[in-house]
């Protein structure tokens, strides 16, 4: 996690929502996971020939 | 050259208690696009036909690309420093887009130049500043962890192809229903290649500035909970100073380390370029391979899941072994598995596929790890100009690769016909370079203290007293 040691002088703390982290993820990862799966299921010609 | 208010650095300076887990996927989003670049070949063959032009016409679309990303990686690197990570990756999406949409329109009309000026100049722009545009970020954000976070990127640099090939085919039988891509001498259409080019950039474009928008950089004081910057110094090679780029450049250490990614690109792309053919070169006998066409597109399948997870494999490992001797692995491990290829690859399928494989991952794992040692070496000041300068070597090593494998490969006989003692002596030419790069690795030093920027100026990140910041 990333709580500051030192922090700058007149900073408003903030708080980053889960929520945004979660479905920043989850758009990089869905496309991701689409491509995992077909290139496994491309590569597992290699091992069923 | 200054840059609209929105994008400007002093904007995106996260306030204390922003969790800094949100950068990894404004990293992923710019180079899970800029990827598509290793996905060119789901096309190629469309693209010939469409222009009734020869493979190497069509060809030197990606080489200008290629050699656009190593040219404006080093032009723009002090400038993406300078203007911080939103206006890089903005000014990356605009060049990027823009190059599919000219693109597009050189393939409706007909006009091969424009998808050289399209995807091969204006394209290779945006991919020379995306990606670069995370790296000196993640590497501020991740102190402790740097290698993990510049191999989480780098990684997408790699998955990008395997998200771009499959959608391509897609849409192209969307846009050209008598293409299949299950058919094998199927050709999607010139104007289902334009549809796609059109619905890429579009797609890029959304994500792109997604990514732009939810990039932060961390403040001059700010350092992750627990962290003691001491105990990084305490490991060899690695310094609190920093290093300009212009300085860089005259150090031993940044062209010793130039050679090391040379050598350690070149030796990859000879499997690379070749991979398909290769294998069943490998196991031919007389006219027909026992290798079929689909077992070789799957081995290309695993080799790239293998360079995809190198990326994050092995930089991730190197912050716990360090960057020289995870170097070492790449390059000397990587000198036994040539030389095993060269003289064992061709007695059994699994011998030559995880000798292979293995190549791929260090040749993945050099590129994702060589920012971090840029970290080590220079500092974080200008770490992203720098790694643009650096990358030259990667643009370099794309024009001798193929050159050394497709060179010693005409010189032995036509494709088709040749076997694995064709390939030995390619492949003992990577082992020579190899050795080269194994040795370069060897002699990095720590940079001399003439070459240390004076204690205040931390230029980038010191400029961060935000006037207003608008982040969470």
């Amino acid at each position: 996690m990333s709580t500051p040691a030192s922090t700058s002088a007149n900073q408003q703390q903030t708080h980053t929502p889960v929520g945004l982290i979660a479905f920043a993820w989850t758009l990089v990862g869905v496309p991701l996971a689409y491509g995992l799966y077909n290139t496994v299921k491309a590569a597992s010609a290699l091992f069923g020939g | 050259m200054a840059v609209p208010s929105f994008l400007a650095r002093e904007r995106i300076v996260a306030r204390p208690g922003f969790n800094r887990w949100l950068i990894p996927p404004a990293a992923l989003a710019v180079h899970l696009s800029i990827g598509q670049a290793y996905a060119t070949s789901v096309y190629k063959v469309a693209l010939v036909e469409h222009f009734d032009a020869s493979l190497t016409a069509i060809g030197i679309i990606f080489s200008i690309a290629i050699v656009m990303l190593g040219l404006s990686a080093a032009v723009f690197g002090t400038w993406v420093d300078r203007n911080g990570p939103r206006a890089a990756m903005f000014t990356s999406a605009v060049f990027w887009v823009s190059g599919f949409l000219v693109g597009s329109l050189g393939i409706y009309t007909s006009q091969l130049w424009l998808l050289y000026l399209g995807y091969g100049v204006l394209g290779g722009i945006g991919l020379g500043i995306g990606y670069i545009s995370p790296v000196s970020t993640l590497i501020k954000w991740f102190p402790d962890r740097p290698g993990l976070a510049t191999g989480m990127a780098i990684m997408g640099f790699g998955g990008g192809a395997l998200i771009a090939s499959p959608l391509s085919r897609q849409l192209m039988n969307w846009y050209d229903p008598g293409y299949d891509p299950a058919v094998v001498g199927t050709v999607p259409s010139g104007n289902a290649v334009a549809g796609l080019f059109l619905t890429l950039g579009l797609l890029y474009l959304a994500f792109m500035m997604f990514g732009a928008f939810i990039i932060r950089v961390p403040a001059a004081d700010w350092r992750p909970a627990g962290f003691d910057p001491s105990t990084i110094k305490a490991k060899s090679l690695v310094t609190t100073e920093n290093v300009s780029a212009n300085n860089a450049i005259k150090t031993p250490q940044f062209w010793l380390l130039w050679t090391v990614l040379f050598c350690n690109v070149t030796a990859g792309i000879g499997i690379l370029e070749q991979a398909a053919p290769m294998i069943q070169d490998f196991f031919r006998n007389g006219e027909t391979s026992t290798v079929l066409a689909a077992t070789a597109a799957g081995f290309v399948g695993l080799l790239s899941l293998f360079n995809m997870a190198g990326r994050f494999v092995w930089s991730s490992t190197s912050d716990y072994i360090g960057r020289k001797p995870i170097y070492m692995v790449y390059l000397g491990v990587g000198i036994v598995l040539y030389v095993v290829l060269a003289t064992l690859g061709s007695t059994a399928t699994w011998i030559f596929v995880l000798t292979a494989a293995i190549i791929i991952s260090f040749y993945g794992g050099g590129f994702a790890t060589v920012p971090a040692y840029l970290r080590d070496l220079f500092g974080t000041y200008q770490v992203g100009a720098i790694h643009g300068r650096l990358l030259t070597a990667w643009a370099a090593a794309g024009v001798v690769g193929p050159l050394i494998i497709n060179g010693v490969l005409d010189s032995r006989g036509t494709p088709g016909q040749l076997v694995a003692g064709d390939y030995r002596p390619a492949l003992f030419i990577m082992v020579g370079l190899l050795a080269v790069g194994f040795i370069a690795n060897l002699l990095i030093k720590p940079v001399s203290e003439k070459y240390f920027e004076p204690k205040a100026t931390d230029a980038p990140t010191a400029a961060a007293a935000p006037e207003r910041s608008t982040v969470r």
